[in-house]
Order: structure tokens, then C-alpha cells, then sequence
């Protein structure tokens, strides 16, 4: 018997209504308690009904809610499913998870549902991946990605390539099984080693793309640096807008903290936190390099805040110089533009074209620092471009150990390795691009062989 | 009375019989004629890529196949010798009265066994378990355990042209009412077909039209016990031609009066995809423009010549026009013509990987009763049963080898596990291991099974314990030999293009260079050991990584084999699971959770509820 998970479904604080999605044995018995209507122990199975969320303990009304009830097994994780839509606010859907919880559910574990789903045999383990990223997608450029995923086009791009390496192998299969045919092309290692370039070039170009796909799915996590009262905060609620501030203190949603969400261009920007420098900071002087350090290696973006007001100090040259060997992309914000400037430009490590002025308190340079972020990003283009990309870190690290083994083979291939040693690496990486999206392959290389070839007594 | 009866005495039984009375049990071996015990009723060769293999690992557990092949065999050669050493393996042209006649006169010498002739049609069971077979005649023989290795025999019919007749592969009466009694015990029986193509008048053929292959100029045997007793001068050449444009044209003009296309309308087997009659390939492959043909000899007491390549069933006037438009058959003489046989097969999944049937106790089928195509095949399957009803009737476990053992068990697993569509023949590409699965480590593989079940003596394993202990020593002195390079190996390298190493350098740290070969290093210093102990220090040594990946990729598979799979369990009771993986699951009934990922049509999200199940259920920890 599994318990009952919660968790709030749509994106937090974007929309006009979120969800809160309820499933396990005890779904509709927990949400009856807090629900004012009508009793949905005794609703028919997948039917929406109107009433209030209440607080039980001093039945105060915390939303106006539409409930929907879905019971096993025909839910999407064959157990019974109660959705709760509340009117969206961050407070309200907050105060309802919270109620759900002390009223005897456990919040969901990061894919939990889509794991039961998978565990129940609802779905397998591709449509699991998928699916997974299409109830994450925050964007309309995130559901795309996902879709594509679904309904098969990341599947294609793996398949060509799979269905390139299955001729290799099954002609060096030929090449062992039928040794006395003649007439069939004899697989050397100097036919092999342009396939195998072509091969590794694919699969280099795939992962680069990927890298347009993590950023879709996963945003750009972006994390301000600079000494205290440099404008830091002011710079973050100035992007947020306030009310459209998202909290989500929710440990385990993300590796890090995300102080806040904003959406560039369908992309979403996660500003985060990493444990440490939000203390230190406040209290030393300095900036605290050592203490920068993580929050850099965290980032894909940093904005690193410098006072116009303020003479430009040797720790600042050195914390640019860290960023730049880490190779990470940045914009120098030069804040306080409306003060007198007493920092001097010429002396900064950097190209003028990654310094933005500004004045967060006139609301000054908002619109510059969004068009650089969009520059640097490409994120015009990637927001019409056709995302084919894969985007879930498995089926990417399963690439990079392709990668691995593509290495193993140009170094057999220049040892002049005996072919057949040289085919088990290849079918190593045949096997690992099927389990992308999970096909069984044994007959396929026999029905391969046998259609291709023309062999036999 | 007898302990075990085998019926059929082809090469299946033959093994099964061998297996049985060697180890000392009252065997009935029982064939419908004795003239065609150990037949090759089809091509010459035994061996062949992945087959050669098969036949030393039956010499490795104490069969009898390879030895009688190296007795008798026109030819021999190590195919693959320019690949790698995982894939070489070895093909002998095989002497078709050779063989059944030393085949027969070996069995004859077994104190233990009985041959006699008659046929087979129902078996005596008693509560789910085989008692004994009923002959023709209603004559009763009783027995603890029966052996079924009835080949091609169960209710064959020979395809020519539009003629369908109910015969065997020499025209020889079949079992006409076996495979029904089978389907009433409860067995599905499936349709098969083969094909073979004509004999061909040595005397009749201009050789000179055609390309000689002839045997290897080194010397090779099958079995690990025998010293090679042929002269390399003497054996016997293969020819090769190739089709026309006319044959081709033959073919299509006529494809309507061959039996597969048209002129019989009545076709249930399913022909072997990797044994296509010529028919096929010319329909299927239409813009080739010629199909090899092998020319190989049968015998050296008679003249047929087998025409591999050629297989067919038009009538005999199409293949009379088809084999005069090769070059150097313009006037051959046809001894045979080739046709298509049907025959009835059990379907394998029925069976337990000691390939004891599910249905009936102590009832065994081996060979082409099973699904299989190929006398290796048949002599690896007809060992297994002969040893495991032998172990079974002795009250012990049977012995059941993995895919991480040898091929046979990748072949029987692949049978019980995955069943079949087409005859099943083994190929290297079915041994996701086959860098553990040499030829030259048959013996170090697989000996030390043979001796435990009681078919290897102790002469014969003491010798494997001294070829081990030759390994490791030979081991250490290569990492132990130190080499001064004098001016005279200086020269050496020089000659063979190889860089010069440096003074002081271990044979160990040589033999790990690519472009260094044993067969070198004997030429710089004299190495004391035998060339088999060599080539084994040579391949574990260069192909270290390699192979490295492959125990690898082992473990992790024995691992999943250990995740055992209860026998009551019923898979109606586990929730969720998808319903063709439910039905395959209750067909198949693996033994562990690695058998049961091996079921086509059971996909990753089944095997997980079915961990999940097992943990629950059975309190299997991970």
C-alpha cells in the first residue's frame, strides 16, 4: 500500500489558477477534510465539483477551489487522484499544501507521481522522461521540448544513428559469420575510421544542442555577486517585479535555492541562492572570494554588482578573473549611475561589451541587462528554433559515455585492434543508444543482417 | 528394460546415446534404419564460424563429435585466422560415409548401449511422467527416461516442384503419428522447413571453370585429445563458381513451378532466414548480379559433389536448365535434385534449460525436434540431454551451462527463453560474450563441467591442470624475462619495422604492443613452452582490456542470474503488469530475473513491478 503524496502541480505564482495534485489510497478522504461542498467520498470517479478549501481547525474559508475527483485504477498513477484548483496566489495554494500535509499527506518527492505511474506500469520509462518534463515545463518552449520528446523526435535522432551503426555491425557480423562469402563488403579499419568520425561528430553536435535543451528545461541559473549594499536585492526584486516573486523555500525542489523566477523570452532565469554567501556577505566587508567560489561554480550566469560611487578594489579584479577561468558566462553591473562615478572603468579585466550601467533605484538599464542576457543566451534563436534537442541529463550522460566509447575505438583503431575486438566497442554504443529510448535489439540485428545480406547455403 | 532410451540416431542422439552409456547407463538407442545413424543428409561441413566452436566445447565436456570428425574429415581450416582470436573457429569438410561408419562403429564398442531399429509412434506416461515408448509394431519398451531426437522425421514431406511427398530426407518412411500423440500430451508442435540443393557428377564438372579452395597448410583438430591424423597434402579441395545472368533468368521465368512460389499452395513451415533457397535470393536480392556457389565433395568413396548455394525446390527439369548455366556444370550430371522438406517441430520454449520438457518428466528432445537447424546444433543439444537424463535418473542436479559458460548455453537459452520463428541456427553474433567464448579455451572453460558429470577421465583433466599451471608459469617468466638488446635483436626489430625498445624491457611489456606477436618474441629469445600454452598467454595478454570489458559486462549479467525467480509463482497474482508480458511470463516461466529480461515482448517498467513483487512477496533482498 503506498501512501499519499501531494504537491503542487503547475508552476508556482505564474499562472492564474495552480494546481494541487493529491494521489494514494487516502487522496479523497484527506481533501473531504478541508473541502466545504459537497462530500466527495460519495462523487462519481472523474467529476469536477465546486466549494471551499477551509482551514478545520477555526473553518476559515482559505480558497475557492474546483476539485476535481479521479479514482483508480483509470488516473495517471493508477491509484486514486484528487486535484485541487485554487485561484493561484502563492499565500492561498501555500496555505492549502500546507493543510494537506497535516492532514495526513507526504509531500511528493521531485517526480514522484510520474514514478509511481512508471512503477504501476502506466506508462515506460521513455513516455516516464517525457512526460515528467511536460508536467515541469514552465514555458512554452519547455512544452515543446517535451513534446517532441513524447511523441518521438529526440527517438528519430537516436534512431538514425542507431540505425547507421546497426549496418556497421551487422556488415562485421556478416564479415565473421559468412567468412568465405566474397561478395559481400569486408568492414576494414581504414573504411571505419571515417564512419566513426562522422559517428563521433553527431553525437558531439547532439550534446552541444543539448546543452540549448538543459537551459530550455532547466533554466539559466543566474546568481548575483558583490559586496554588501551594492544593490544586490534591489536588483532582484526590480527583475521580479514583486508581486510576481516566487517563493519556494521547499527544500529538495532544486539543488540549489532559487530566490526568485523570471521568464526571458520563454526562458526561464532561476536567480539562486547557495548556502553560505547569503550569510557571510552581509556581515564581512569584503567580498568574501572564497566564499563567491561556490556560488559561481553553480551558476550558468553571474551579474556581478559594482557601486559607480565606489574606487574599484583588488579583490573585485580577482573575483573577475576566477569567473573568467571558470569559463562562465557574466555581466559587470555598474549600479549607482546616478551617483558621482568614481569607478574607474579602465582598470576592469573585461570587454565593454559585458559591462551594463545602471540604476536600479530610477529603474534605469532594466531593458539593456535583458537584451544582454538574451545576447549572450542566443535566445532569440532558440525560441524559434525547431528544440529537438535532448533534454533530461540520463539519455545525455548515456551520449557522453558514447562519447567514452567512441574514444575506445579511435585508440583501437590506431593500435590496428583486430576488427571483431573493435566491433564490441561499437555494439557497446548501439546497446546505450537503445536505452535512450529503451528498444530491445537482439532480433534487430539479426533482421538486419539476414535483410541486407545475401547469404546461405 | 532400460535406464535410458534415445530415439533417433542422427547426430543429436548419437551424442545423447554416447553421453549415456559412457556414463555407465542401460541405453536403448533406437533409429528407423541404421544405415543412416550419424547421417548428413544435407551439407558436408561440420564446424564453422561459431559451430567450430560449439564442436570443441562438445570435445571440452566429453562428446564424441569432433573426435570423429578429425578421424574422418576431406579438409580442414581455421576460419577467421586473420581476425581476431574470439572469432576464429574451425570447419572441416566432413566424409559422409566416413563418419556414420566410424560414428557407428564407436557407438557399437559401448558395453552399455543397444542399437536397434524400428520407429517410434506414442510413449507410455504415467502421471506426468515418461515411462518407456511404444514401436510401429505395438511392441512396449520401458525405461526411466526417453530422449526424443527425431530430426526432420516427424511427419516430413518432401516439397519438389507442385509434388508434396510424405517422406524423409532419403526417401525413408517418417513418423507419421508421434508429433499428434505429442500435441494430445499437450505440447505445441509448430510447422518447419529446410531445403537442400543438388548432388552434382564429380566426373561430369569442368573444374578448370572454377576456383580451388583448398584446405589450411597448418594443422588443426577438433578435439583437445587427439593429434591430427591427416596429411595436409592429402586433403581434398572445395571449388567455387558463381551463378549467370541466364541461371537468374531461368529462375525468374520459372518461379511459378517452384514449390515456395506458387506451385504448392499449401506451405505452413517457415524456412530458415539464413539458409534462403536460391529462388530467394534471386527475388530478394534482384540487382546482384551473381550468387557464389561452393562445389564441395562428399566423400572419397563416391562422386556426388554438393552444390552449396543452390538450394531449391523447382522441378527437376528447371534445375536440370539451372545447374548446365554454371560455368563448368554445362554437362554435369544430376545424382540428386535438391528440394524443400516440412517437417513438425516442438516449440522450444515447452522446455527446461536441462532440456527436460515442462509437460512430462524425464521426457528430453534435443536437435531438430527443438526448433534448430545444424548437425552441431543437434550433437551440442542431444549432449546436454544425454548428460542431464543421466544426472536426473542418478538423483543429481542437471548441469545447465550460462551464456557466460559457452555457447551451447547461449543456445539453449536462447531456444526456452526466446522460442523461435525460423530454424535456429547459432551465429556469433547471438554470444553477447563471445571474447570469453573462444575456440582455444573450450577445454579451460568447459573440462572441468565434463569431469564432474563423469564424461571426462581423470587423465584427461589431469592433463588441463598441467596446462593451467603451464599458463601461470608462463605467466611469470614473461613478466620475470628481462631482455638486453644485443646488437643481433636490434636487428631484428629493425627488419620487422618495429621500434626499438629499450634495454631491459620485460617480455610481458613487448607482448602488450599492438605490433608485437608472440611468433616475434621467439625469434629474439627462445621461449620453453608448448605454442598452445603461448597463444593462451598471448591473447589473455594483448586483448587484456578487451577482455577486461567482457568479464565486466559478465558479472553483471551473473549477477542478475542470481536474482532467482520462485517456480510456484503465479503471475496472475502481480498487479499492473502489461498483459502480453503476463502471457509470455506464464509461457516461458524463467528461472531468474536475467532469463526474464531476455523475453522479447517484456519490457523494462514489467521487470520492475516483477522486482517489485518478488522484494514484497518473497522478501528477495536487492
Amino acid at each position: 500500500m503506498n501512501d499519499t503524496i501531494c504537491a503542487i502541480s503547475t508552476s508556482q505564482g505564474v499562472g492564474a489558477i495552480a494546481i494541487i495534485r493529491v494521489s494514494g489510497d487516502d487522496s479523497v478522504e484527506i481533501v473531504n477534510k478541508l473541502f466545504r461542498g459537497q462530500d466527495l467520498t460519495k462523487v462519481a470517479s472523474h467529476t469536477i465539483n465546486y466549494g471551499k478549501i477551509i482551514d478545520p481547525d477555526d473553518n476559515k474559508i482559505i480558497d475557492e477551489v474546483l476539485v476535481s475527483v479521479m479514482l483508480a485504477p483509470k488516473t495517471f498513477t493508477r491509484e486514486n487522484i484528487v486535484e485541487i484548483n485554487t485561484h493561484g496566489g502563492i499565500a492561498s495554494t501555500n496555505k492549502v499544501l500546507e493543510l494537506l500535509l497535516t492532514n495526513g499527506c507526504r509531500l511528493a518527492e521531485p517526480g514522484e507521481f510520474t514514478k509511481r505511474a512508471f512503477l504501476n506500469g502506466r506508462i515506460d520509462l521513455l513516455e516516464a522522461e517525457g512526460v515528467m518534463d511536460l508536467i515541469n515545463a514552465k514555458t512554452s518552449v519547455q512544452r515543446e521540448l517535451a513534446t517532441n520528446q513524447v511523441t518521438g523526435r529526440v527517438s528519430d535522432l537516436i534512431n538514425n544513428l542507431r540505425s547507421d551503426l546497426v549496418q556497421i555491425i551487422s556488415n562485421i557480423n556478416v564479415n565473421i559469420d559468412y567468412p568465405e562469402y566474397d561478395d559481400v563488403e569486408i568492414i576494414t579499419n581504414d573504411l571505419l575510421i571515417p564512419k566513426i568520425t562522422n559517428l563521433k561528430n553527431r553525437i558531439v553536435k547532439i550534446l552541444e544542442e543539448s546543452k540549448n535543451g538543459q537551459i530550455i528545461k532547466e533554466g539559466i541559473k543566474t546568481s548575483i555577486v558583490g559586496r554588501p549594499n551594492v544593490g544586490k536585492s534591489s536588483l532582484l526584486n526590480a527583475l521580479l517585479e514583486e508581486d510576481k516573486a516566487i517563493v519556494t523555500d521547499i527544500a529538495g525542489t532544486t539543488r540549489d535555492i532559487v530566490e526568485g523566477q523570471i521568464s526571458i523570452n520563454g526562458i526561464i532565469l532561476n536567480i539562486i541562492d547557495t548556502a553560505g554567501i547569503r550569510k557571510t556577505t552581509d556581515k564581512v566587508e569584503s567580498i568574501g572570494v572564497e566564499k563567491s567560489l561556490k556560488t559561481i561554480d553553480a551558476a550558468d550566469l553571474i551579474f556581478l554588482i559594482l557601486n559607480n560611487n565606489e574606487p574599484l578594489t583588488a579583490d573585485i579584479i580577482e573575483l573577475i578573473d576566477l569567473i573568467k577561468k571558470k569559463q562562465k558566462e557574466y555581466i559587470i553591473i555598474i549600479n549607482k549611475c546616478d551617483l558621482e562615478n568614481k569607478l574607474d572603468f579602465s582598470k576592469l579585466p573585461v570587454d565593454m561589451s559585458k559591462i551594463i550601467n545602471m540604476s536600479i533605484k530610477n529603474n534605469e538599464g532594466i531593458d539593456n541587462l535583458k537584451a544582454k542576457i538574451i545576447e549572450i543566451f542566443n535566445l532569440n534563436k532558440l525560441e524559434t528554433q525547431d528544440p529537438t534537442y535532448l533534454s533530461n541529463s540520463r539519455s545525455i550522460s548515456i551520449l557522453q559515455k558514447c562519447l567514452k566509447s567512441i574514444e575506445e575505438i579511435e585508440k583501437g583503431l590506431k593500435e590496428n585492434q583486430p576488427i571483431d575486438m573493435i566491433e564490441l566497442d561499437i555494439k557497446n554504443i548501439w546497446e546505450q543508444l537503445g536505452m535512450i529510448n529503451g528498444t530491445t535489439y537482439e532480433e534487430e540485428l539479426l533482421d538486419e543482417m539476414f535483410s541486407r545480406f545475401c547469404l546461405g547455403k | 528394460m532400460y535406464e535410458i532410451i534415445v530415439v533417433g540416431g542422427g547426430h543429436a542422439g548419437c551424442e545423447a546415446a554416447y553421453a549415456c552409456a559412457t556414463k555407465k547407463h542401460k541405453t536403448l538407442l533406437i533409429t528407423s534404419n541404421l544405415k543412416n545413424i550419424a547421417d548428413m543428409p544435407c551439407n558436408p561441413h561440420i564446424g564453422g564460424s561459431a559451430k567450430g566452436i560449439v564442436v570443441r566445447e562438445i570435445d571440452a565436456l566429453g562428446g564424441i563429435m569432433g573426435k570423429i570428425a578429425d578421424k574422418t574429415h576431406l579438409q580442414i581450416k581455421m576460419l577467421n585466422s586473420a581476425k581476431g582470436p574470439a572469432v576464429q573457429s574451425l570447419r572441416a569438410q566432413g566424409d559422409k560415409i566416413a563418419y556414420p561408419e566410424e560414428m557407428l562403429k564407436t557407438l557399437k564398442e559401448l558395453k552399455y548401449l543397444d542399437i536397434q531399429e524400428g520407429m517410434v509412434e506414442d510413449l507410455i506416461v504415467e502421471n506426468n511422467t515418461i515411462k518407456g515408448i511404444i514401436l510401429e509394431d505395438g511392441q512396449k519398451i520401458i525405461s526411466q527416461a526417453v530422449i526424443l531426437t527425431t530430426g526432420t522425421y516427424l511427419k516430413s514431406d518432401i516439397l519438389v516442384g507442385n509434388t508434396r511427398t510424405r517422406q524423409g530426407p532419403h526417401g525413408e518412411k517418417p513418423s507419421n503419428y508421434l508429433s499428434d500423440k505429442l500435441k494430445e500430451y499437450g505440447f505445441k508442435i509448430i510447422r518447419l522447413k529446410t531445403g537442400t540443393p543438388q548432388r552434382i557428377d564429380r566426373k561430369t564438372i569442368d573444374f578448370t571453370k572454377t576456383k580451388m579452395e583448398p584446405g589450411d597448410d597448418t594443422y588443426h583438430t577438433f578435439s583437445f585429445d587427439l593429434s591430427p591424423s591427416y596429411k595436409i597434402e592429402d586433403q581434398e579441395p572445395c571449388y567455387l563458381t558463381y551463378t549467370t545472368p541466364t541461371t537468374h533468368q531461368i529462375i525468374r521465368d520459372n518461379l511459378n513451378k517452384s514449390s515456395m512460389y506458387g506451385a504448392l499452395d499449401d506451405i505452413k513451415g517457415i524456412g530458415p532466414r539464413y539458409c534462403p533457397s536460391i529462388e530467394d535470393k534471386v527475388v530478394r536480392f534482384a540487382d546482384k548480379e551473381r550468387h557464389q556457389l561452393f562445389l564441395e565433395p562428399e566423400s572419397r568413396f563416391y562422386d556426388d559433389i554438393y552444390l552449396q548455394g543452390f538450394s531449391t525446390s523447382m522441378p527437376p527439369d528447371i534445375q536440370e536448365q539451372m545447374v548446365h548455366s554454371l560455368p563448368g556444370l554445362e554437362n554435369a550430371k544430376i545424382l540428386k535434385y535438391g528440394y524443400a522438406i516440412e517437417y513438425d517441430a516442438l516449440y522450444p520454449t515447452q522446455l527446461n534449460a536441462s532440456l527436460e520438457t515442462k509437460i512430462i518428466s524425464n521426457l528430453y528432445t534435443a536437435g531438430q525436434i527443438n526448433g534448430t537447424s545444424g548437425y552441431e546444433e543437434a550433437a551440442c543439444q542431444g549432449l546436454m540431454a544425454g548428460i542431464n537424463a543421466s544426472l536426473k535418473i542418478e538423483g543429481r542436479d542437471p548441469l545447465i551451462l550460462k551464456r557466460t559458460d559457452a555457447y551451447i548455453g547461449v543456445l539453449i537459452d536462447d531456444l526456452i527463453t526466446k522460442g523461435i520463428k525460423d530454424p535456429y541456427r547459432l551465429l556469433t553474433s547471438r554470444a553477447e560474450f563471445r571474447l570469453l567464448l573462444r575456440s582455444d579455451n573450450a577445454d579451460l572453460r568447459l573440462r572441468k563441467y565434463g569431469y564432474e558429470v563423469g564424461l571426462i577421465n581423470d587423465e584427461q583433466i589431469n592433463r588441463l591442470h598441467q596446462k593451467e599451471q603451464a599458463i601461470a608459469s608462463l605467466q611469470e617468466y614473461m613478466k620475470n624475462t628481462k631482455i638486453k638488446i644485443t646488437e643481433d635483436i636490434k636487428k631484428q626489430f629493425t627488419n620487422n619495422n618495429i621500434q626499438i625498445p629499450p634495454n631491459g624491457i620485460t617480455l610481458h611489456q613487448l607482448i602488450k604492443r599492438p605490433e608485437i606477436s608472440m611468433k616475434f618474441l621467439n625469434k629474439i629469445v627462445n621461449i620453453p613452452y608448448p605454442e598452445d600454452i603461448q597463444e593462451q598467454i598471448e591473447i589473455n595478454l594483448k586483448y587484456e582490456g578487451y577482455i577486461a570489458k567482457s568479464y565486466k559486462e559478465a558479472e553483471k549479467l551473473l549477477k542478475l542470474e542470481k536474482k532467482q525467480i520462485p517456480e510456484n509463482i503465479d503471475y496472475d497474482k502481480i498487479k499492473n503488469i502489461a498483459s502480453e508480458a503476463r502471457q509470455k511470463l506464464k509461457e516461458v516461466r524463467p528461472t531468474t530475473i536475467a532469463q526474464a529480461i531476455r523475453i522479447s515482448g517484456v519490457n523494462p517498467a514489467d521487470i520492475s513491478i516483477l522486482s517489485v513483487y518478488l522484494k514484497k512477496e518473497y522478501n528477495q533482498n536487492e
